[in-house]
């Protein structure tokens, strides 16, 4: 009999929601058929079976959670005996204890991940403990918990005998605010109906459950603000010449092959990355003794969903011309909004730009989405008066707010950054070249 | 720049201090006209004559008392022993006098004395012959403790160990003087201090401490360890006594994790006198145990497959380093 374990399909996962079993209790499974249809905190995936048999136990039903790692249904062959266990109740009850055990004993655990963040842990999980209570952790990984108000007793160490050591701390950290971050922009359609918990109404309220989206955006940006100093530098940018650069590239672009329409804002990710290449030092993440300049550009696109924010990636956007940036933008604002956003289209961004531009907002100041270093706030396009030559003249006007965490970037960078985006984007030429 | 092997940058370090200060002399066994068992002093009796190139008796005792003698009188020996084994003979009067005597007299006598020896194996010298012992010495007050593992330090440390007013154990090893080097060119006068340790390669996760013939090793598993994503900083002790804290203590604050790698035995060596005090100094930092490598705990066989099993290679140090280093890391 082979049990099927929630898997961990994100970095952020913690718990997973089932909300379909695609197959039945006595329907056969083949090795990779879908399994079930779960869904996370960001995003609906279907796991699939990794042993062929006939399902023969769900553990799990439809609207209820488990956390990674739990047993959520039993593989077998259709006469093989079902364990005790299978038919009680608490075996939705997360084998929390058992796998933290499991992972004592073999410091490569299951749960390490590719991504240095992604090993750890989910918060969740009792701390590892060798059963008389002690947390085996290491002093550096230690000073690192108490320096930022951690509490490791809910972290599970992957070192020998469970030990919580200096990466699992770090990993922690970075769990606690890797959520998206920032104020919605891009408005898209509501995101696929999950099963919300709950609503609570009486006279004066209405109490609505947070969803897991929201807690971790509520961690996330909670961790963001108290943790990198933040400090605003704004710029007024002249958008004449960029809107007749887009009028042109749009032109050209409605007879592609595939027609793509460019926005305003396909353009400023582009500058951005292009500034990003220029001034590597706005490109970095701070850890706690070292800052990590990244090699990639892969700028992050805030999305505003009805159940949440999120942040897609644009990869490499400073190789990509302004047409693929386009293309790849509608295809992560698709994807979010039909919930369809893979875990790699949301990870590995080093940079965020957050654009409110369309609800009429002259100009706002936005959280940084860690680990990264600064988030870019766009304001609207507007019709403005200014003084050139001695005359008032009316010129198109957008205003940018720049977000930077002062422990990575001082003043001056962040304004020569800022000075940057403004060059590309007012002699826009270059973001064709 | 040169490129030169360790034996020859350490007899021109021996030569220029010999031309620079006339109170320097050569004494041991076989150092004169044979030229040194290992050819380090070759070409030195012809050039500078008997008064200080001077042939010893086969008698370690005697010609150590000689030595600090002649130290004591106010010249500055340099004695060769044909290797550190042989030292043990002359324990006495290496602890108990050359050690000692400046503490026991007020100040008032110097011991400026430097004493040579190979020390470590690899060779097929068999048990008594093959010994590191440098933590016996290292264990006590009143004498400096050395290691050069390259060319340019033991030319550098040389001048300095026959600059200092101390007594000087100066630790080679077979196996290193054949090793070539960059060395600065003849004329340009450099000395390496005596009490610094080096870092021979940086890194961030992983300290890896050595000395001696084990440093060649290291960089040897530092550099396949690359190939893996660890990037291991590596730190050439080059002085046991004093051993350079400071030094050690900022890598650690860097990458958290130690590995010691020595050829000598385990227990009670400087490994594990090493251990303790990076324990005491950097306890706070530490994200693993610190883990050792060292050669097996026996005497050293003779025969060369087991005298091969028995010396600590470039994997044991790898797997040393990935015993402590997580995986998530390596995967990078």
């Amino acid at each position: 009999m082979k049990t099927v374990e929630m898997p961990k399909m994100g970095d952020t996962m913690e718990e997973g929601k089932i909300l379909r079993w695609l197959k039945k209790e006595g329907d056969t499974v083949k090795k990779g058929e879908s399994l079930a249809e779960v869904e996370t905190d960001k995003v609906n995936i279907e796991i699939e079976a990794f042993s062929s048999g006939v399902l023969r136990k769900i553990l799990v039903p439809e609207g209820e959670s488990a956390p990674i790692g739990a047993e959520i249904a039993l593989i077998g062959s259709a006469d093989e005996p079902l364990p005790a266990s299978a038919g009680a109740a608490d075996a939705v009850v997360p084998a929390r204890a058992a796998s933290a055990t499991t992972t004592a004993a073999n410091r490569a655990s299951s749960t390490s991940a590719p991504a240095r963040s992604a090993v750890a842990t989910q918060p969740a999980p009792p701390a590892s403990t060798n059963g008389q209570g002690r947390i085996f952790i290491s002093p550096i990984a230690r000073r690192l918990a108490e320096a930022h108000q951690l509490d490791y007793a809910q972290i599970r160490g992957t070192g020998p005998n469970g030990r919580i050591i200096k990466m699992d701390i770090e990993a922690a950290l970075a769990q606690q605010i890797t959520a998206p971050a920032a104020p919605a922009p891009v408005p898209m359609p509501t995101a696929p109906a999950s099963a919300a918990p709950a609503t609570m109404e009486s006279e004066e309220v209405i109490e609505i459950p947070l969803t897991s989206m929201r807690r971790t955006i509520a961690k996330r940006l909670s961790q963001s603000m108290q943790m990198a100093p933040h400090f605003y530098v704004t710029s007024v940018i002249d958008t004449g010449k960029l809107a007749l650069l887009r009028q042109q590239i749009n032109e050209y672009a409605a007879n592609e092959p595939e027609p793509i329409k460019v926005s305003f804002n396909d353009l400023i990710i582009k500058a951005v990355a292009r500034a990003l290449v220029r001034m590597p030092q706005v490109n970095v993440s701070f850890a706690e003794d070292r800052i990590i300049q990244k090699k990639q550009v892969n700028v992050g696109m805030a999305v505003a969903l009805e159940t949440g924010l999120i942040v897609p990636v644009i990869k490499h956007a400073d190789q990509r011309s302004v047409l693929d940036i386009a293309r790849e933008a509608r295809r992560l604002a698709e994807a979010a909004r039909t919930g369809k956003l893979k875990p790699d289209d949301l990870s590995g961004g080093t940079f965020t730009v957050s654009n409110l531009g369309m609800f009429d907002v002259e100009s706002f100041t936005a959280v940084i989405n860690p680990p990264e270093s600064a988030i870019l706030a766009v304001g609207s396009i507007t019709p403005t008066p200014v003084v050139e030559g001695g005359q008032v003249v009316v010129r198109d006007r957008m205003k940018v707010t720049l977000s930077s965490d002062h422990r990575a970037l001082d003043g001056a960078i962040a304004a020569r950054f800022l000075q940057e985006v403004k060059h590309q984007l007012e002699e826009p030429f270059g973001l064709l070249l | 720049m040169r490129t030169m092997t360790y034996r020859d940058a350490l007899r021109e370090g021996i030569r220029e201090e010999m031309l620079r200060d006339e109170r320097v002399f050569i004494m041991g066994e076989d150092i004169a006209g044979y030229g040194g068992t290992y050819a380090v002093t070759k070409g030195l009796f012809e050039e500078f004559g008997e008064k200080r190139v001077r042939d010893t008796p086969l008698a370690e005792e005697v010609i150590t008392g000689t030595a600090i003698g002649a130290a004591l009188g106010g010249l500055r020996p340099i004695l060769e022993l044909m290797t550190i084994n042989f030292s043990l003979l002359a324990s006495d009067l290496i602890i108990n006098s050359a050690a000692k005597f400046r503490y026991m007299f007020g100040g008032q006598p110097q011991v400026p004395l430097v004493i040579r020896m190979p020390g470590g194996g690899g060779a097929q010298r068999g048990a008594q012959h093959s010994q590191m012992l440098e933590s016996l010495y290292a264990h006590i007050p009143g004498l400096k403790v050395v290691a050069p593992a390259t060319p340019y330090d033991v030319k550098g440390m040389i001048k300095a160990a026959v600059r200092d007013p101390n007594p000087v154990i100066f630790i080679e090893h077979e196996l290193l003087y054949n090793i070539k080097g960059e060395v600065p060119d003849e004329g340009v006068e450099y000395t390496v201090p005596l009490e610094r340790g080096d870092i021979k390669r940086e890194g961030s996760d992983i300290t890896i401490i050595t000395f001696s013939r084990m440093l060649h090793v290291v960089l040897q598993a530092a550099e396949e360890l690359a190939k893996s994503g660890i990037e291991a900083e590596v730190i050439d002790l080059r002085s046991i006594r004093p051993i350079d804290i400071d030094l050690i203590t900022d890598s650690v604050k860097k990458t958290n994790r130690v590995v010691i790698a020595e050829e000598g035995w385990k227990y009670y060596g400087t490994g594990q006198g090493l251990a303790a005090l990076i324990y005491e100094h950097a306890f706070d930092y530490m994200d693993a145990p610190i883990q050792h490598v060292n050669s097996a705990d026996v005497p050293m066989p003779y025969s060369k497959v087991l005298e091969r099993a028995a010396l600590p290679a470039k994997d044991d140090v790898i797997n040393a380093v990935k015993a402590i280093v997580p995986e998530a890391l390596v995967r990078r």
